[in-house]
């Protein structure tokens, strides 16, 4: 499924709205889980899962072609864990 | 670093904030979403979200695991695990935002 498919059955399902408010609906959703990371925020949903933000620490890796070290600053990386409720479901143990 | 943890209100009030709906239809629609990404992925689907990131199901195949407090051997059985890859865009504005 991609972002177009996902629109386009939120839009069957509501027949009543514009299609570009459906783009615009969807599209803030991610926008707001991106923007709550950057701040450093979690967004944890219930069931889905929960988007957090893990410090990678500075260190010093290898150029793998020439094998030169180089400083690897610290960073700070998006990190998604499964929720219960979808975890269970890929396995067919609810619904 | 701030550390708030949002949840489904916030985001449903975002989207009232955008699209000027109900609040309470903005709550109807950021769920109607996370169903649908569900349902796809219980179906065993890959879901791609441009700009956002790519959840896809992989499966695991059985193994012979370890209880870590009595040393015993348990089987674990086969699974399917869920993972997302964060795009691109999702990566950079997050280590931009977090950078000191």
């Amino acid at each position: 499924m991609i972002r177009s498919e996902l629109i386009a059955k939120i839009s069957e399902e509501n027949p009543h709205l514009f299609q570009r408010d459906v783009e615009k609906i969807v599209n803030t959703i991610f926008e707001e889980i991106i923007e709550a990371m950057a701040r450093g925020d979690r967004v944890e949903l219930r069931g889905f899962g929960a988007f957090s933000v893990k410090k990678r620490d500075a260190r010093t890796g290898r150029n793998p072609r020439t094998g030169d070290a180089v400083d690897v600053e610290e960073k700070h990386v998006p990190f998604f864990k499964t929720g219960k409720l979808l975890r269970d479901r890929l396995n067919g143990e609810a619904d | 670093m701030s550390e708030k943890t949002l949840t489904r209100m916030d985001l449903s009030e975002a989207v009232f904030r955008e699209v000027g709906l109900s609040r309470n239809e903005s709550a109807q629609l950021v769920e109607s979403v996370l169903r649908h990404m569900s349902d796809a992925l219980a179906n065993g689907e890959t879901v791609k979200i441009s700009s956002f990131g790519t959840f896809s199901v992989r499966e695991k195949s059985s193994r012979m695991g370890r209880n870590p407090k009595t040393g015993e051997e348990v089987p674990i059985s086969p699974r399917r695990v869920l993972s997302f890859r964060p795009s691109h865009l999702m990566k950079d504005r997050v280590a931009a935002g977090n950078a000191k």
